[in-house]
Parts: structure tokens; sequence; C-alpha cells
């Protein structure tokens, strides 16, 4: 994927390129591992939270709270009843222990009046038990809830891991994808091309991934929230309805027992005792009395079974006659019809005040009554009629019977039993409506929910005893009540008032999920895009750097065919001028003739810079330790540089302090010089002498530092120029290849720019360092120090060997130097100085010379006039004041830049004797000097250096080897003439059979390119030969010079021909020259 | 006498004149010079005798060249390479000028592999140094008259 996409084709880039990219992709894998695990965190932390708010919220709120005022309800209940008893009963002191049963909770609880304190304990663990049986019940909800929450938690959780194996499937698929597709790789462009945009694509789609499960992550977070949080409310409301529903039943159960508790009353007191203890009166109070134990009972009443035969008896005995009740007529007491004639009557004789309008009334006339009775005699339990509306209070409401029996009768008794034992009924009405409401009254947030109670008995017709229908009908709970009538069904149907509020809680935390999700996808989005730019820009640098190193060799290959095709018109050019100083020439001539051979040289030298160049670039130049004559080697500079210099009309002049050794040893100097002034003048058009020069001080051109403790020797060289300067915002990138002061500058100047480059790493080389301090409009200096070895004078090194003689000639010659401008002025004297010329005098004009130097004249031999001192009347009067002289002395005019018309004129007014092209230079000043004083002449122009090379080659044995005849027949020739005896053979391997020690041949020139053995091989096996030989025989170290004749002169070429064991390089044909250098080497001790 | 030196001024110039525009039209450069100046009372013939090892060489590795260069494939471009290079190095010992041009180019064409181009340059030094052989051929009998009148083979200074 990406990898192999950024991979151009070398190997070694590759892994390079790899590696990066893989940490890239790791580091978005980690990046993505960050979030999930803290996308896992967050979950299971929200859980967590929620879990535990539960268990909180379930523990302590609904149930245990609201028992435990139920309980105290029941408690005070029970309490206020047993005092009702006492003060009561208070002189009978006949009961004194009260039982009370729950039946529906199951939980009995016997109270004792007796101590108070078995009395609490009895409430205590009646308090015990009740909580017990309450903190089960809820248990079991909360189990439920929890077991809910935790199947939850486990799928999604289970969910969630899901996603993660997902994606590190995934990822680790795409792993090993990417790993083969790298193993597969194959250097096509196109394809690398297409798996980056594949890289990208796949980028892309793990991000739309990521996204997408982001969002759903997000959704199914508020889905569970809300989920949690519509339960809640849910649990809320069946524990407020539960509650409820039991508060209800247990008030309820608690006046039932107390009307059951009344007909045990009745039955004891009344029935018991003989005469009753209780009438009309009694009955009344107590029940008034006792009437806030029944808070929900309307009014109680107690009724006797009374037969048909037995009534007239009964109404005699009572005064009254059994009345019938009528519904039809509600307003009460005075409507009662006497009672039809039935089997059996149940007339009331006690009633509460409350209800007192219904003593004497038949409670069997009236239809539910009288089910109501036959049932409860039936069963012996209490039991209800279904809701109706009562007499007077017109609410709904239920009557709850008891039936008396005479006799205590067992559980297991028969009907038939029952109904004989029945003696009378106890009714209680209850009155729905106030019941509900006094009882929701003491309950907590009864505003939260309403509540309705329907009698459900007849599932057909529901009949509701309480409550309207308003609030939220979409939720509701129902809880069956059980009022100790099996008969009878009644459910509580409990909902909330408020619709639900918005689920806040449920919404924010998934909907920050959700921004962070698309905040972080906006974010890769932008990562994975700048990528994939990132991508491209290096895809196009490669292909650009691609190009350039093509680009870089196609330089590289244009410059040695460059080289090489200039080496070959010039050595047409060298050739003829060779030929040209062969002829009769005199001194002049033959200058100029080697100014421009000398010109040509340095022509192919600078071809082998440009060379030297890309060489230092890949850092393998080495300098090489050669003895020079500093003066000499900056005459030739400067002989070089004349030519633009007049060009450009510049004045240029050299300096050489006397402290600076004739002979120095170090790399060939003048390449770096003249780097220097080349550079300067190309790429500043500042090389200018005196004109102004003199303005900004000293002319030190060269000067050597105190330091001469050793060998070694520093120079510091300064170049001086008077021109436009360095623009100051320039100067910082003055010695970068290629780079000029300005990109016009090469538009106004010219240059190619890699001349200070070259410069500054060639200082480097020689342990230097160059500087320059530069002001626009002033000039520049530049300066550098080189260290260098020091030697005494050698005569085979310097040139001064061919002046010698003149010199000779020259010394004690006076001289009187006239220019207007001192720095020039002590320069001339430095070149006179030079040649021999001991005293030299200074005057700045010819009009002071001829007055206050007059009495010097007379001695001088020279005159040395500078043209802008050159005034033709001033010297005309000075040299009329000359005329006595018996010696004139030789006048010469120092010229910069002339026109050969002026020139030809000033020389044919015969006013001076010679002229002289500055800059000055020994060998043209030796010339000069040599024509002005008539000494010198044509007769030392003779040619030497073939003398030398047949000197050097007389008498030696030499090896020729080549394939082609006429070649070994030419250089045959060629070294026969300079008397060398040669020998020839055809062929590599000839050569290596010639060329086994012992043998005589002083040299070898061997050709490089022969079938079978070339060059590089036979020597190379030579070689190994003479080591063999050589460490055999310690005596004679054998190593015969090979030189290799080659027709293509390039560096690599050489290099070679060195690697393998070659001592050195002839071109072929052979040239006089070059051979004498080569073979110099190895014969000239 | 008179006559005869007349006869032998006259070789001797048109020999002059000859040799000047073998150099002028580019047949020779300065090495047959130096070649000739190598040539003294020791070795009278060594000019002829290496130029015609000169021309024998070319006939032969022309011929090899040219059988290499036969079949449009397989030619073996090395081989021809090798002809080629030597064929530049003995011209530019001799100094047959043309004939070492035409063998520059011929490498080039080598160099890439360009049969035709190699077939031009065949013909081309087929055909150059064939111009040469009788160029130096009249050059050698011209000696060979003055030598024969008498005279003494002229210095020819190449300006």
């Amino acid at each position: 994927m990406s990898i192999a996409c950024e991979l151009s084709n070398p190997n070694l880039k590759k892994t390079k390129a790899e590696k990066r990219i893989t940490t890239k992709i790791l580091l978005i894998r980690v990046l993505c591992g960050l979030v999930v695990l803290w996308l896992c965190l967050s979950l299971s932390l929200g859980f967590l939270c929620i879990c535990k708010k539960k268990e909180s919220a379930s523990d302590d709120e609904s149930s245990s709270s609201a028992k435990g005022m139920l309980f105290r309800n029941q408690k005070n209940v029970s309490r206020s009843e047993i005092d009702a008893m006492l003060s009561l009963f208070f002189d009978s002191n006949q009961v004194t222990s009260f039982e009370c049963r729950k039946e529906s909770d199951g939980i009995t609880c016997s109270l004792s009046t007796r101590s108070e304190k078995e009395e609490d304990e009895e409430e205590e663990e009646a308090k015990r038990h009740v909580v017990a049986e309450l903190m089960s019940s809820s248990d079991n909800d909360e189990e439920g809830g929890v077991l809910h929450e935790v199947v939850l938690f486990y799928v999604i959780n289970k969910w969630h891991w899901w996603l993660v194996l997902c994606v590190l499937l995934v990822g680790g698929g795409r792993m090993i994808f990417a790993r083969k597709e790298v193993s597969s790789f194959v250097q096509d462009k196109q394809q690398q091309q297409q798996q980056c945009k594949r890289a990208g694509q796949w980028r892309k789609n793990m991000l739309l991934l990521c996204i997408i499960a982001g969002v759903s992550f997000s959704v199914l977070w508020f889905w569970d929230t809300n989920e949690e949080i519509l339960f809640q409310r849910k649990e809320t409301l069946t524990n407020m309805c539960e509650e409820r529903a039991r508060v209800l039943q247990d008030q309820f159960n608690v006046s039932m027992n107390h009307v059951h508790a009344l007909s045990i009353l009745v039955s004891t007191f009344h029935h018991g005792k003989t005469p009753s203890a209780i009438d009309q009166k009694t009955f009344g109070e107590y029940t008034e009395r006792t009437n806030f134990e029944r808070p929900l009972t309307s009014g109680v009443a107690y009724a006797l079974k009374v037969t048909h035969s037995e009534r007239e008896k009964f109404e005699k005995e009572h005064g009254w006659s059994i009345k019938k009740m009528d519904f039809e007529d509600q307003t009460l007491v005075q409507g009662f019809d006497p009672a039809p004639v039935q089997d059996e009557y149940a007339p009331v004789i006690f009633a509460q005040e409350t209800v007192s309008h219904i003593v004497s009334v038949d409670m069997m006339s009236g239809k539910e009554d009288r089910e109501n009775i036959l049932r409860a005699r039936a069963l012996g339990k209490g039991v209800l009629t279904s809701p109706f509306k009562l007499l007077k209070s017109n609410h709904l409401g239920v009557i709850l019977t008891f039936a008396v029996y005479n006799t205590n009768l067992p559980h297991d008794a028969t009907e038939e039993e029952r109904i004989q034992a029945t003696i009378g009924y106890l009714g209680a009405s209850y009155d729905m409506p106030s019941l509900v409401e006094k009882l929701l009254q003491q309950l907590a947030s009864k505003q939260t929910i309403s509540v309705n109670v329907y009698d459900t008995t007849n599932a057909s017709s529901v009949i509701k005893m309480y409550g309207s229908e308003v609030g939220d009908m979409s939720e509701e709970h129902i809880s069956s009540l059980d009022f100790g009538d099996p008969f009878r069904k009644h459910e509580m149907h409990c909902r909330f008032t408020q619709k639900p509020p918005i689920p806040w809680l449920a919404i924010l935390p998934p909907g920050f999920a959700l921004v962070i999700t698309f905040l972080l996808g906006h974010i890769f989005n932008g990562a994975i895009n700048r990528i994939a730019t990132v991508e491209e820009d290096y895809q196009k640098m490669m292909e650009l750097k691609a190009r350039a190193e093509a680009a870089d060799v196609a330089k590289s290959q244009f410059l040695a065919t460059v080289s090489h095709e200039i080496r070959t018109p010039m050595v047409g050019v060298l050739g003829m001028l060779k030929l040209l100083m062969d002829t009769d020439l005199d001194a002049k001539q033959l200058d100029f003739a080697e100014t421009a051979h000398g010109s040509g040289k340095d022509l192919i030298s600078l071809i082998n810079e440009v060379l030297d160049q890309a060489k230092i670039e890949s850092g393998r130049l080495e300098l090489e330790n050669v003895p020079f004559d500093l003066r000499f080697l900056l005459d030739n500079v400067s002989s070089l540089l004349s030519g633009k210099a007049a060009e450009k009309g510049i004045e240029l002049a050299v300096y050489v302090s006397s402290n600076v050794p004739a002979v120095i040893v170090g790399d060939l100097e003048d390449e770096i010089l003249k780097q220097r002034l080349g550079s300067d003048e190309t790429s500043c058009n500042t090389l200018s002498g005196y004109p102004a020069v003199n303005a900004s001080g000293s002319w030190r051109n060269f000067k050597t530092f105190q330091d001469h403790s050793c060998d070694k020797t520093e120079l510091l060289v300064t170049v001086e120029d008077t021109g436009v300067g360095i623009p100051v915002d320039a100067q910082s990138r003055i010695f970068t290849p290629f780079m000029q002061a300005d990109s016009s500058t090469s538009r106004t100047y010219g240059g190619t720019g890699i001349g200070l480059s070259i410069s500054k790493r060639l200082v480097e080389l020689m342990q230097g360092e160059i500087g320059f301090v530069s002001k626009p409009g002033v000039g520049t200096t530049f300066s550098f120090t080189g260290v260098f070895g020091e030697r005494e004078r050698d005569s085979s090194v310097t040139a001064l060997e061919l002046f010698d003689q003149s010199i000779q000639e020259f010394q004690g010659l006076k001289a009187l130097v006239i220019d207007s401008r001192n720095i020039r002025a002590e320069v001339t004297r430095y070149h006179l100085q030079r040649v021999g010329v001991s005293s030299v005098d200074i005057a700045s004009s010819l009009a002071t010379a001829s007055t206050s130097c007059a009495s010097k004249l007379v001695n001088m031999d020279l005159i040395l006039i500078d043209k802008d001192a050159w005034n033709k009347e001033e010297y005309v009067a000075f040299n009329s004041g000359q005329e006595t002289s018996t010696r004139p002395p030789k006048i010469i005019l120092l010229a910069t830049f002339t026109t050969p018309a002026e020139l030809s004129e000033i020389k044919s007014s015969g006013l001076v004797d010679e002229v002289v092209m500055k800059p000055l230079r020994m060998s043209v000043l030796v010339c000069c000097l040599q024509e002005t004083m008539g000494s010198g002449g044509k007769k030392r122009q003779t040619n030497r250096k073939p003398k030398n090379l047949g000197n050097l080659l007389r008498g030696k044995q030499i090896l020729v080897v080549d394939d082609t005849m006429v070649n070994r027949r030419v250089a045959d020739a060629v070294l026969r003439k300079y008397g060398a005896l040669v020998t020839c053979v055809d062929s590599g391997k000839a050569a290596f059979a010639m060329l086994k020690p012992p043998h005589d041949f002083h040299a070898c020139f061997m050709d490089l390119q022969m079938p079978e053995m070339d060059g590089f091989e036979a020597t190379r096996r030579v070689r190994d030969l003479e080591e063999e030989m050589n460490k055999k025989e310690e005596s004679r170290k054998w190593h015969t010079p090979i030189l290799a004749m080659t027709a293509d002169v390039i560096q690599a070429t050489n290099e070679k021909c060195i690697k393998c064991g070659m001592d050195g390089f002839v071109s072929k044909p052979f040239e006089e020259e070059e051979l004498y250098s080569s073979v110099a080497r190895f014969f000239d001790k | 006498l008179h006559a005869m030196n007349t006869v032998v001024a006259q070789l001797q110039r048109r020999f002059q004149d000859y040799l000047v525009s073998l150099y002028q039209q580019g047949f020779l450069d300065n090495q047959f010079t130096e070649l000739r100046k190598l040539q003294d009372e020791g070795t009278p013939d060594f000019v002829a005798e290496v130029v015609s090892l000169f021309f024998d060489d070319c006939s032969k590795l022309i011929n090899s060249m040219s059988r290499s260069l036969e079949r449009p494939e397989n030619v073996d471009f090395k081989q021809v390479d090798s002809g080629v290079h030597q064929l530049k190095g003995s011209s530019s010992s001799v100094g047959a000028r043309r004939v070492k041009n035409v063998c520059i180019s011929f490498k080039e064409c080598c160099d890439v592999q360009n049969r035709e181009g190699c077939l031009r340059c065949l013909q081309q030094v087929d055909y150059e140094y064939k111009m040469l052989k009788t160029k130096l051929q009249d050059l050698f009998n011209l000696e060979q008259q003055i030598v024969q009148a008498g005279g003494a083979i002229p210095q020819v200074n190449i300006n």
C-alpha cells in the first residue's frame, strides 16, 4: 500500500521509506486503539454508574420508608384500639388479651395488654417480620431489574468486544495484505500510484467505518439509557402503586378486623350474657368512641336473626315492627314500610349513631344485603357487597357483613352448622372514595400518580369505585387488592399524572459522543487528506529527484563529451603554436606564441577544472604537493587574465611581499588564484587596479604571516578591487555554487558563479580560510590563507633559470619609476627588483623628476614612465634636461591599454625606447630590458627539450604493446628517434610473457584495448608477478614502469589505469612534450 | 643538368602542392607530418611501410566488419566495435584524418547498436581509405620520381 507507493527504484530507499510509513501506520493504529479503549472504559463506567444508582434508588426510597409508615400506622391502630378497649371495659377486667390476625400477609401478631414490655417485644418482632417480608419482596423486584441490567450490559459489552475484534481483524488482515504487497512489490510507477490511491481509499473506508461505529454506538447508548429511564419510571409506578394498594388493603383489613372484633364483642356481651350487657345506647356509645379505629366505615349496625315464627314475639319485645328497606325513597326514616312476610328477617337492633336510622330495618329485604348476609353466615368470614350508592351519603360504598354465631364454631364447621349457629349479623358500610382519599392523603408524592380502584368481580362489567380518568394513559400499573372476601375481586389502577419528561440524561452524553465522533472524524479526515497530498507530493518529488539525477548524469556526460570535443581542436591549436615556436622567432614573437600556447593549455586545464568541481562535489579531490614558484605562477596568472582585464579596461597588478619564500610546496596554486581572480571578475566585474585603489588604502596582495617556525608557511593572499562591491544581502550566499549576487548579475557580468565555491573548497583542502570584506561602491577584498611547505630554491622547478643569465646582466642597473600613484610605483619597483634591478627610485611626475631628482638622473640606466604620468610636452622638457648626459638612460613607457595606433605613434616618435604593456611580468620585463639594453638575442632560442628526451631515452630498452601494426610501427619509430631500443609485441599475452622478470626492459608502453588480454589485465598480471618475485628475492625490486597509450583522454580511464597498477598515461599518437614529462619521472635520475 | 634541375624543381613543387592539398582537403593531419619526420636515412621507406601496413589493416578489418554486419540479426557489435577501435587507433597513428573522423562516427553508431548507421559508416570508411590509398600512391609515385630524378624530397611546412 502506502509503503509500496513511496518507493523509488533503489532498494535502500525502499526499506527506509517502508520503515517510515510503517511507523506512521502504527501511530494511527495506536491512536485508534486508544480511542477504542477510551470508548470501552467510558462504556463500562457508565454501566457501573447506572447499576449503582438503580440499586440505591430502589433500596432506600420507595419500599422501606413507606412500609415503615404503614407499620407505624398499624401499630398505632392496635395501640389505640387497645386503649379504647381498656377504657371501655375498665371495671370488668375481663379481657386482657387481644389477638389480631393479618391474613393477607400471613403475619400473625398477638398483642397483650398485660405488660408494655411484652407488647413492645411483639411489636419488634412484627416489625422485623414486616421489614423482612418487605425486603424480600423488594429484593425480588430488584433482582429482576438487576438481572435485566446485567443481561443488557453483557449483550452490549459483547457487541462492543465484537466491534473491537472486527477492527483488529480488519487491521490485521490489512497488515498481512500490506506485507504481501510489499513482498511482491514490483517497480512499476503506475502500480505504485494505484497502490497509493488504494491506500488512501482504505484509510477513508476505515474512517467511514469508525464514524459509523461511533454513530451507532451513540444511538445504542441513547437507546439503552432511554430504556433504562423508562424502566425506572415504570418501576417507580409499580412500586408506588403496589404501596398504595397494600396500604389500602391493610387499612381495609384493619377495619375489617375491628368489625370482626365487634362481632365477637356482640356475641360475647349481648348473647353470652343474660341479661344482655349491651343495649342500643351502649352499642352506639362504644361504636362512636371506637370509630377512630375504623376510619373507613361510615357506620356499623347489628341485626338479629329472626325467623318468621319469632317475628311477633320479637316485634313485641322491641316495641317496633320490622321494616322493609326502601330503595326508591331516598328520604329515609319516615318511609319504611313494614317488612313483607318472609321466612327470616334480619332487623337491625343496634346501630352506630351515624346510621341509627336503620334500626328496625330488615336487612334481608335489601337485595345486596340479603346476599351478603347469606354468604357471611355460610362462610363465617367477613363478606363484601359489590359497590353501590350508600343510602345516606350517596357515595359509592360497600357493606361488610360478619355473621355472629352463638357458639364458638370450629374452623372446619360445615355450612349447615354455621347457618344453624347464626344468631345475628354485624354490618359495616365503607365509604370507598373517602376511604381511598384519606389513605392517599397519608402517602408521599400523591400528586405524581392518580389512582383508580375497580371492582372486577364481574369481568364484563367493571365497577369503578374511586378515581378519575386523568393522567398519562400510556402507562398504567394494575395491582390486585384483597379485602378479605374471596368472592370479590378488586383492582387498583395507577398512572402518572404527567407525561414523561424529556430524557436529557439519555440524550446528552450520547449526543456528546456523537459530536466527538464527528469532530474526530473531521480531524482524521483532514489528516488523511493531508497524508494523501503529502504522499502525492512525495511521489512528485521522487520523480523530480529522479529527473534531476538523470539531468546530473546527463550534465556529467555532457561535460565529459564537451571536454573531449574541445580537446580535439585545442590539440590543433596547440600543435600549430608549437610548430610556430619551432620556427625562427625573435624573443617577442616567441613570447606571444608562448602566451598563446599557455592560454591554450589553460583552456584545457579549465576544462579539467570543471571536472574538478564535479570531483570536489563528490569529495574525491586530493591535493598533490608539488614545489612551485609563487611569483612565477602569479606572472602566469596575470598574463592569462591580462587579455580579459584589458578588454574591460581594468588595470591589473601583482605584488608579492619579500617575506614570501621563493619556492613553496603545495598543490599547483595557480588554479586557485585564477579561480579567485577569475571569479572576482566574472561575478563582480571589479578586478580593477590603481585608479581608485588609493582611496581604500594599502595595496598588499601577498603577505606571509609571522609564523615561520616550522617547515610550514602560512600564506595570506589578498585580492583587492575597487569595483561595484557585493550587495550586502548577497554576501551570505556568495560561496554557494552557481549563485551570483543576484540573478541579473549573470546577465550583466556573465559567469557561472561556480568559481568562488571551487575556491572555497580548495582553500578548505589547504587547511585555510577564505573570507571577504565588501563595501558596495568602494570595492571588495577577498582574502584567504593556506598552509604550504617551504623549500630551498630548486632550479629544476622554477622557470627562472631561463632568465638567470639576463638577471645577471641586469644586476647593478639603476632605474627611476615615474608614476603619479604610489602604490603602482611600488608594484613596478617590486617587478624591477625581481629581474635584478637593485636600486629603484620613485618620482611622482616628470616635472618633479626633472627638478628634484635631477642630480640622480645622471646615473640612471632606465627610466620607466607610467602612461598616466606621460605628457609629451613635459617629457620633451624633461628630456631636454638630460641631453647633457653622455649616456642617456633608456626610456620605457608602461601602458595599461593602448590602441595599436597610439602605440606605434609613440614608438615612431622615437621619444621612447620601448613600450611595455601591463600587467608587468618577469618574462616581459626581461625581454624588454634585453631588447632595450641591447643584450640577449635569438641565439638562446634553442629547443632543448627534444635533446632532453633523447638523452632520457637513449639506450633504454622499451617494450611497445599494441595490437595494431600501424600503431606499433609508429610508436617504434618515434621512440627509436629518441634513441630508445624498442621491442614490439602485438598482444597483452605476449607482453606479459616478455615482462616476466628477469628482463631488461626499462619501460613499457601498453595499449589498453586489445583482444584477448587488454592492457589493464596484462598490467595487473605483470604487477602480480613482480610482487611474487619481490617476495622471493630481496636484492632487487622489480617495478617496470608501464604507461598506458590511449586515444581517449578521459579522467575515468586515467583512474582505471592507476588502479590496475600503471604508472602513467600518454595519449596516442605521442606528443613530444607529454611523452617527455611522462617518461622523465622514471629516467630522470 | 639545368633541365634536370628544372624537372626536379617542378616535381618538387608538384609534390609540395599535392601534399599541401592533401592536408587542406583533410585527408591528412599533423601526425602524418610527424611520421614523415621519423623517416630518415636508416629507414628510407618508413612512411610507405607504415602506410601500406595501415591499408592492409584497413582492408582486413573492413572485411571482417562487413562480415559481422552481413546478417541483419545477431550482429556482434562487440567485434565490430573492437575493429572500429583498432581502425581508429591506426588511422590516428598514421594521420589519416578523414578515416579517423569516419571511425569516430562509426564508433558512435556501434555504441548505440545502429546497424544501418554502421553499414553506412563502413561504406564510408571503405571509400575514404581507398581514396587515401590512391592519393598516397600518387604521392609516393611523385616521391619516387623525384628520387629517380636525383632530387631530394622537400620539407613541406604545412601552415
